[in-house]
């Protein structure tokens, strides 16, 4: 079971939690904190369910919904809201069919929205998984968007 | 022995690697290669020069040429003109790039360029080499350091005047002192490197370009507070950052430079790494610390401070990145040198990032007290297409708007607040003449929406109510009283709120009605 692989790995205090959230989610083909995670991490640090189940909702870099196979994640801080994220973020609930938090039919991408990137000298900027674009275009989004689609 | 004619640096941060930045350093030495000039040609990776928004940017010495928006399809061209025959591409070439030194006025008004002090190593070494870094004088502090009494090392940080550059502005001297005169070990020493207000990337800038001094910096810090144990509690979003400090920390300790019995000084320091889970709350001391303990980001009472009762209820130093990469500088130099530079009540250097619509957007370092003015057109290139200024956000989402009469304030901590403006996380978001303030003020209302915690009541409820009221302004159905109401609710929440997120919503507000107040009634009619 890879989630013994994954707890045994840390040590079972409560200050590791952080840790191996983010692990678990990495590891979950949905990309998601499941209710199975949840259940597994609070017996392996002796918490109750709902104490982890509170911690991983509140940061936002955790989702305990299921998740689309790439995560797009839109800029809508100031920065990137003077430079036009806003008219992107129109362009990409259309062409994704999709709003916030939404996942798309194929399951392929989910929408989401995130606070400043720290690359603001390419406002407007988004994050596909890992990766950082900036300089965003609805031509480009497009691009970037169907590369990732052949990539699959 | 083989001597290198040319050092070719490639700019490797979150930036350029977006645009392309690894495999146009793969194809330049391949190409380099290929024309049989391997041995001549040193391909070097460094962190940001400095300039953003201008895709990959290589930089050729000695000549000291940049080229920007570099792609592979360049790179044939670029090796053969320039490093084969000696003549510089000048399609490639960057003509403005943001100054790569501290610009210091005279009295008789002439321009000086002096070395940067936070951003010495930024752009110049390559940041995943402790020895490029030791060869340019790094460590150096931590040998001088151990000669002198822990005492003696708080005495010099109050001396230098080091302002905490994370937004709060306090002394850091001060900070250690209390820290270490606190009953109660073990003692933790923590870099906040939880960089999330708007506009802000100096930290991963400064973590991507030179890891070395904020290891060092804390190393010191450690010593001076009596802690033995650090952590580096960074944004989970900045990768990049993640791995390069990893990798200097490695580094440093198969050095003996971390560890047990540093340079057989007799103290013992280590550091590791705490990712955060992207709230921008836990950029706040405490928040932070109940973060590493494995609960919900939400601030704690204070008193107690955490330099008394602070991670595992232990005393605790929380310093910013930009704070600890000073401390080597001031260690080496001394205080005297380091008041030499910025104003009297604010000594140094801040950093700045420099955004919107200038027309050379990036990192810069000037000294406390230079003008607005000149960190756009001195340092940044003027309003971008040459279009009017008309006003800037300065500080991130939790500063204040400014407009052009402002232009010609001296910017430092303490100079600013008797403007009711702050320095805040040293971000500055121009605006030109084109921008719709009611905009950028729905923008940074929503972002403190979505940002607040749910702890306090005040917080919670108001910013979720303010997000309201600006949304029916910029639609053109809002009243004059919502603009009332949007100001008296955000003086309460100043006065009510738990933490500084909530207490921080009056300064944009207010300041945008203070500049801004026709174009924002216009629409409230």
């Amino acid at each position: 079971m890879y989630r013994d692989t994954i707890l045994k790995k840390f040590k079972p205090t409560l200050e590791n939690l952080l840790y191996i959230l983010h692990d678990l989610q990495d590891n979950n083909p949905q990309r998601y904190v499941a209710p199975e995670d949840v259940q597994a991490c609070a017996d392996y640090l002796n918490v109750p369910y709902s104490y982890v189940h509170s911690v991983a909702g509140f940061y936002t870099m955790f989702s305990l919904k299921p998740r689309g196979r790439n995560i797009i994640r839109l800029c809508e801080s100031p920065p990137c809201h003077l430079m036009g994220s806003k008219s992107l973020l129109d362009y990409l609930k259309g062409t994704l069919n999709v709003d916030v938090g939404g996942t798309t039919k194929d399951g392929m991408f989910t929408l989401e929205l995130t606070s400043c990137l720290g690359v603001c000298g390419v406002a407007p900027a988004m994050m596909l998984n890992e990766d950082m674009y900036g300089n965003l275009t609805p031509e480009r989004v497009d691009d970037i968007l169907k590369k990732r689609r052949e990539e699959l | 022995m083989n001597l290198v004619r040319n050092h070719v640096l490639i700019s490797i941060d979150a930036g350029t690697i977006m645009s392309g930045a690894r495999a146009v350093e793969k194809a330049l030495i391949e190409e380099i290669e290929k024309q049989g000039l391997s041995e001549e040609i040193s391909v070097l990776e460094t962190g940001s020069v400095g300039a953003t928004g201008q895709g990959v940017i290589i930089v050729v010495y000695p000549e000291g040429v940049y080229y920007a928006n570099v792609t592979v399809h360049d790179v044939p061209e670029l090796v053969e003109e320039h490093l084969l025959k000696g003549r510089p591409l000048k399609r490639l070439i960057l003509s403005e790039i943001p100054k790569q030194h501290i610009i210091k006025k005279g009295k008789s008004g002439l321009l000086k360029e002096q070395p940067r002090i936070v951003l010495k190593n930024s752009g110049v070494i390559n940041p995943e080499s402790i020895d490029e870094y030791i060869a340019s004088g790094g460590y150096e502090a931590i040998a001088k350091v151990f000669t002198m009494k822990p005492e003696a090392v708080i005495e010099e940080m109050k001396h230098s005047g080091l302002i905490g550059r994370g937004g709060a502005g306090f002394l850091t001297g001060m900070k250690w002192d209390f820290a270490r005169q606190a009953p109660g070990t073990p003692k933790y020493f923590i870099c906040n490197a939880d960089e999330g207000e708007p506009g802000t990337f100096k930290d991963r800038l400064i973590l991507e370009g030179d890891p070395h001094k904020l290891i060092e910096g804390m190393i010191i810090g450690g010593y001076a507070v009596g802690a033995n144990e650090g952590f580096v509690y960074i944004r989970g979003e900045y990768s990049l950052s993640i791995e390069r400090l990893e990798k200097a920390i490695a580094q440093a300790r198969a050095y003996g430079l971390l560890g047990d019995n540093i340079l057989e000084s007799g103290f013992s320091f280590d550091i590791n790494i705490m990712k955060g889970g992207g709230a921008y709350v836990c950029g706040e001391e405490t928040a932070l610390i109940e973060s590493m303990e494995g609960k919900r980001g939400h601030p704690r009472y204070k008193p107690p401070y955490p330099v008394v009762e602070g991670f595992r209820r232990k005393p605790t130093v929380v310093n910013n990145v930009e704070t600890l990469a000073n401390v080597s500088e001031i260690i080496l130099n001394g205080a005297a040198w380091f008041r030499g530079y910025g104003t009297e009540k604010s000594p140094g250097t801040k950093v700045y990032t420099i955004i919107g619509h200038v027309s050379t957007p990036g990192l810069i370092e000037a000294e406390m007290g230079t003008t607005l003015r000149d960190i756009i057109f001195e340092y940044a290139g003027g309003i971008k297409d040459g279009k009017k200024f008309k006003g800037a956000l300065v500080g991130g989402a939790a500063g204040a708007f400014i407009g052009p009469e402002m232009l010609d304030v001296p910017m430092d901590f303490i100079n600013l607040k008797e403007y009711s403006a702050v320095l805040g996380s040293g971000a500055i978001l121009v605006m030109d003449e084109t921008t719709d303030i009611v905009g950028m003020l729905q923008s940074v209302l929503h972002f403190f929406k979505h940002e607040s915690c749910g702890h306090c009541i005040p917080c919670r409820l108001g910013t979720a109510q303010l997000a309201k009221i600006i949304d029916r302004i910029a639609s053109s159905k809002g009243t004059r009283e919502d603009v009332d109401v949007m100001l008296k609710m955000s003086d309460v929440m100043r006065d009510t709120s738990f933490c500084p997120l909530g207490q921080s919503l009056y300064l944009p507000i207010s300041s945008s009605l203070k500049y801004f107040k026709d174009e924002i009634m216009a629409r409230a009619q």
